[in-house]
């Protein structure tokens, strides 16, 4: 039993090596044997940590609900988001509570097969996963049924609809859902999707009860979240925090810059938060006036000699790239956008100026007609940008780019674009 | 018979992964759509009374005359 005061909770016996199961009953003690029960997943108000913070026990009545007797429970561990690294970390330490969980899950939507999706570019963790499957199929698989399955590394692969329609079609491309909440299938079958992150929250609230849960946290975003910290800090690193302590401690603890420009929060769909804002609780409530939130727990560091447009200019980019190109706002606006961000880098003699009322109008014209959240979140990100960055967009529509946009230094981990010619579609 | 009380509303929905950007719809039912820089359209999103007769017989064309078959008329009970 872990204390419940104490942290880390899902990092709990970390090594450099994943525990095996028996090390892990030991760490945390037995699954309980009673049925899984979802008032306890409710009482506890867990959260998806996947990006969306939807209540995972409403998700699971949801699926719940559905007739048929075919269900499927899905664990999303691919970590779309190049900044995060906070699934990778949770699995190379636990891989068994995040197994845990997602049999918990599966008993309480009444599924029998759980895949566990992760991506295949990553090898160290499929072969984790593997061991972890197998070891399971050994021991004490009762009733369910594990899978691995491998999708290739996209940004898009990630999205709970684009990782369901390959495990349905092979194809790794978000679904169009007119209606909210949509109940996603494979086949005829219905799917629950939760994070790695999420899942390993259930196997620890599965063992202790959600009174032991909440006592982390706030009353409305309780317990603790992964938070992957990049940009100027010590060392990249992965921290686990209880949800509503100050943004501050957070980026103390990670070795960052005390006196930062502004922070990225959530990811790369995600929003910048003015360095003003550093004591704002880390929680979704919290960050929601700011137009900020908590994401896929991503915190990347920008200091005061960054130069906040490069950075959103290069993730722009990428985020272009990664479009999966199905809709025509998202495969054509996305492009555009990052090419009017290339002139506002460049100043004036690029029509800086131009660009910038361009880059208004279009983020306009491009939110809300994907058919994923795709390109309402680079439009978030880009908005985000021309608010804090107000009086350094100015000086670069004005021609006074600054030196920080020339120099090569950059503080976003964005990979490198395969083919940057083809950025525009066909 | 025949005369079906008409209350409510309807919305245009495009599916955007269908949707190529013909362009047709824009010039059917122009009264709701219009087409953004790339060519794709926009579609107004506030419901659109059942009684307006010509908006929902030109939906109806722009449904009907949709290349890719990506448009639909939903209704929408209540238009407030």
């Amino acid at each position: 039993m872990i204390a419940p005061d104490s942290l880390p909770r899902v990092l709990h016996g970390a090594s450099g090596r994943p525990l095996t199961l028996a090390q892990h009953d030991e760490a945390f003690g037995p699954m309980p044997r009673t049925a899984p029960s979802l008032d306890l997943l409710e009482a506890s108000g867990l959260t998806g940590r996947g990006g969306a913070a939807f209540p995972t026990a409403r998700k699971a009545r949801l699926i719940g609900d559905q007739r048929g007797h075919t269900k499927f429970m899905v664990v999303n561990a691919m970590e779309g988001e190049p900044a995060a690294h906070k699934d990778r970390t949770l699995i190379s330490a636990n891989p068994h509570l995040v197994l845990d969980g997602a049999q918990y899950l599966a008993g309480i939507i009444g599924a029998r097969h759980v895949a566990v999706c992760v991506s295949r570019d990553d090898p160290i963790m499929v072969n984790h996963l593997q061991r972890a499957v197998h070891e399971r199929d050994r021991h004490s698989a009762r009733g369910v049924n594990f899978e691995l399955h491998t999708p290739p590394w996209r940004y898009v692969a990630g999205e709970e609809s684009a990782l369901i329609h390959w495990l349905d079609d092979n194809e790794s491309l978000p679904q169009y859902r007119p209606r909210r909440p949509h109940v996603l299938r494979i086949g005829h079958a219905p799917a629950l999707v939760d994070n790695a992150e999420t899942c390993a929250h259930v196997g620890l609230i599965a063992r202790y009860g959600s009174d032991w849960f909440r006592r982390l946290g706030t009353p409305t975003s309780p317990g603790t979240a992964l938070v992957s910290i990049s940009g100027a800090v010590a060392r990249p690193t992965v921290l686990e925090v209880a949800l509503g302590v100050p943004v501050r401690t957070i980026i103390e603890r990670a070795g960052a810059d005390p006196d930062p420009q502004a922070l990225l929060m959530g990811g790369y769909g995600g929003a910048w938060l003015d360095a003003r804002h550093l004591d704002v609780a880390y929680s979704a409530d919290a960050l929601a006036p700011l137009g900020s939130s908590v994401g896929a727990g991503v915190i990347i560091v920008l200091p005061r000699t960054g130069c906040g447009i490069v950075e959103t200019f290069r993730i722009a980019r990428w985020m272009a790239n990664e479009s999966a190109r199905q809709c025509g706002p998202c495969a054509f606006g996305l492009p555009a956008i990052a090419e009017d961000l290339a002139r506002l880098v460049a100043g004036d003699s690029a029509g800086a100026g131009a660009a910038y009322d361009r880059l208004v109008d279009r983020c306009g014209a491009i939110e809300g007609r994907g058919a994923c959240r795709h390109p309402d979140g680079v439009v978030r990100l880009v908005r985000s940008a021309l608010r804090v960055f107000a009086d350094h967009v100015e000086d670069h529509v004005r021609g006074r780019a600054c030196a920080a946009s020339r120099s090569n230094h950059h503080y976003s981990a964005v990979p490198t674009l395969e083919r940057e010619e083809e950025l525009i579609w066909e | 018979m025949g005369m079906r009380r008409r209350v409510g509303g309807f919305v245009l929905l495009v599916n955007p992964i269908l949707c190529d950007g013909f362009g047709h719809c824009a010039e059917l039912a122009p009264d709701l759509v219009h087409v953004d820089e790339w060519g794709y359209p926009v579609i107004v999103t506030e419901p659109v009374p059942l009684a307006n007769l010509a908006a929902l017989e030109s939906a109806r064309y722009a449904v009907r005359g949709c290349p890719r078959q990506a448009l639909r008329i939903e209704r929408v009970s209540d238009p407030h």
